[in-house]
């Protein structure tokens, strides 16, 4: 921070900082339960975890106002229609992050009912293994997200809301 | 003038919606505010665990008996080990048999600590929630001081249990339980005077004796509409003769009778608890019979046999003789049942669940028509389903 000439103090910075400053301290999650590891995900904004630190408290019911989708849990056959509708939803920029072992590879569940992690069926950002993966770590790849939107994520920062506005790229 | 139509209108919950406990999908027909038909979709948590049975051996499948009802493992796995002890006419020590009744009862307390904390939530009262996830830690922390994780513990073990309990486990219950009543008496205090929850519950989703028994409603659900059935008393198992509760029940079968009932089973599972750890008894915590149980690590640097059962254990496990049983246990949402049939080999043949939660979701068909729309959530929060165990 510096000072001007009279007194005022201001910042300087590029708007792309600043944008993506923005976005990375509001990731708000989708509510999407699956599995198990819904649970561990709704202890992420109890008190203990406390996941409002990090801006990504705000669950939302609508896929339309959110910016993450965490797939929590074992995703079956009859479900994948479902999720795909939900994040082509989700409006720009969107990460997916897939929490558990079920999501990211099967999980124990080598079998014709679950498919066999989640990243055959959306782009995945963030894995987080575990059965269920505890809430620490799920806040550890939410920070991750955070650093990577800081640090030039593609997904994140002007360009993206220079096309949303302009209306470039059938996003408009 | 124009010639006035009525209609209906086909709405769609689920199967992402924020107050369906999860992946239930309901095709809900009103006409205006009010519901005409309900149709619960399931299957969207569809995850083959029966078949998955199959595929382990009778120690491994454990670990599939959990992910059914995530929200009280332990239950499941009793319900389990108990079938497949059954089968092959084990007994378990008196000090394993404790322990896994502190255990149930511990989660059936975190079970319906988390029934209430999002009851409360979709009923717009917020702090609830906090209030019970805070609570519900205490047990987490005791779970993972014991078996290393804080769900899906996988705890139990054909013929006992995966290891005894921790030294400072004792300290860690007593704290609980003295803060139990606090907490319990706090969510009243939340709750009960509140007159939007009480006019929101009160009344709404009346579930008649008849309609319970007719569609195989267990549980809280069951007993708060006037049938005390409790497997726990009725077919007592693993020791639960031995300690002394009441079953609560309500006469009223609406959605306050169920919060009533549920909120009183968290007192006397306290005390179960209590009346488990005090009176622990000493000695093994898993049976001494080595073709089941593994022998103690020291014992294999200087047995051979001790070695040879190890590996037998370990590399292929155990047959159990052929004969099928059903073992029902009293979980948080009532009968949970397994039928277990063994084919004399080292896998089950075929493992059947009752899931109790699949009954208590049926009678929504029913339960739901002719109540208001904003009802619907009250109701479908009152019967504590887990999709993982509707769908397995
Ligand atoms: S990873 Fe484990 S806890 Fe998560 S949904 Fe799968 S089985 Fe459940």
């Amino acid at each position: 921070m510096a000072v001007s000439n009279d007194g005022t103090p201001f910042i300087l910075t590029t708007v792309e900082q600043m944008v993506r400053w923005g976005q990375k301290n509001s990731i708000w999650p989708l509510t999407m339960g699956l599995a198990c590891c819904a649970i561990e995900m709704m202890s992420l904004v109890t008190a203990r975890f406390d996941s409002a630190r990090f801006g990504a408290e705000v669950f939302r019911a609508s896929p339309r106002q959110a910016d993450l989708m965490i797939v929590s849990g074992r995703v079956c056959h009859k479900m994948v229609p479902v999720i795909k509708q939900l994040y082509e939803q989700m409006p720009e920029p969107k990460w997916v992050m897939s929490m558990g072992s079920c999501a990211c590879s099967g999980g124990v569940f080598n079998n014709y009912a679950v498919v066999q992690g989640v990243d055959n069926v959306l782009p995945v950002d963030i894995y987080v293994p575990g059965c269920p993966p505890t809430p620490e770590q799920v806040l550890e790849a939410i920070l991750r997200l955070r650093d990577g939107i800081a640090a030039g994520d593609p997904k994140a920062g002007l360009p993206f809301i220079q096309a949303a506005s302009i209306g470039e790229a059938g996003r408009g | 003038m124009a010639e006035t139509t009525t209609e209906t209108m086909v709405l769609n919950m689920g199967p992402q919606h924020p107050s369906t406990h999860g992946v239930l999908r309901l095709i809900v027909e009103v006409d205006g505010e009010t519901i005409v038909r309900c149709q619960p979709d399931i299957g969207f948590l569809h995850t083959g665990i029966e078949k998955q049975f199959e595929t382990h051996t009778w120690q491994q499948a454990v670990t599939d008996s959990d992910r059914m009802d995530y929200l009280s493992p332990l239950t499941n796995n009793l319900g389990y080990v108990l079938a497949v002890e059954r089968l092959m006419g084990i007994e378990v020590p008196p000090r394993c048999q404790a322990i896994r009744v502190l255990f149930c009862e511990l989660s059936r307390i975190a079970s319906h600590l988390v029934w209430l904390g999002t009851s409360a939530l979709e009923l717009g009262a917020q702090s609830v929630f906090f209030y019970c996830f805070q609570a519900r830690e205490a047990i987490l922390d005791m779970y993972e001081a014991t078996a290393g994780v804080r769900m899906n513990l996988s705890y139990m073990r054909v013929g006992g249990l995966m290891y005894d309990i921790p030294p400072q486990l004792p300290a860690m219950v007593a704290r609980f339980l003295e803060e139990l009543p606090r907490w319990i008496s706090d969510f009243r205090a939340l709750l009960d005077g509140n007159p939007i929850f009480r006019e929101r519950v009160q009344g709404v989703g009346v579930l008649t004796k008849e309609r319970a028994l007719a569609f195989g409603v267990t549980g809280p659900s069951l007993r708060a509409s006037g049938v005390p059935w409790d497997v726990r008393k009725a077919y007592p198992y693993s020791g639960y003769e031995k300690y002394s509760f009441d079953v609560p029940t309500s006469t009223a079968g609406d959605v306050w009778a169920r919060y009533e009932v549920r909120m009183a089973e968290m007192e006397e599972s306290g005390k179960i608890v209590r009346q488990a750890i005090e009176g622990m008894p000493e000695g093994a915590w898993k049976t001494d019979d080595r073709k089941v149980a593994l022998p103690p690590r020291e014992e294999l640097h200087r047995s051979m046999e001790a070695l040879i059962h190890h590996f037998k254990l370990v590399a292929q496990g155990f047959p159990v003789p052929a004969g099928a049983v059903y073992q029902a246990v009293e979980s948080p949402r009532g009968e949970l049942g397994f039928y277990v049939v063994s084919d004399g080999g080292t896998h089950p043949h075929r493992v059947r669940v009752r899931p109790p939660s699949f009954y208590n979701t049926s009678v929504l068909t029913r339960l739901l028509e002719g109540c208001l729309l904003a009802d619907a959530v009250a109701i479908i929060a009152s019967m504590d389903m887990v999709m993982g165990e509707v769908d397995r």
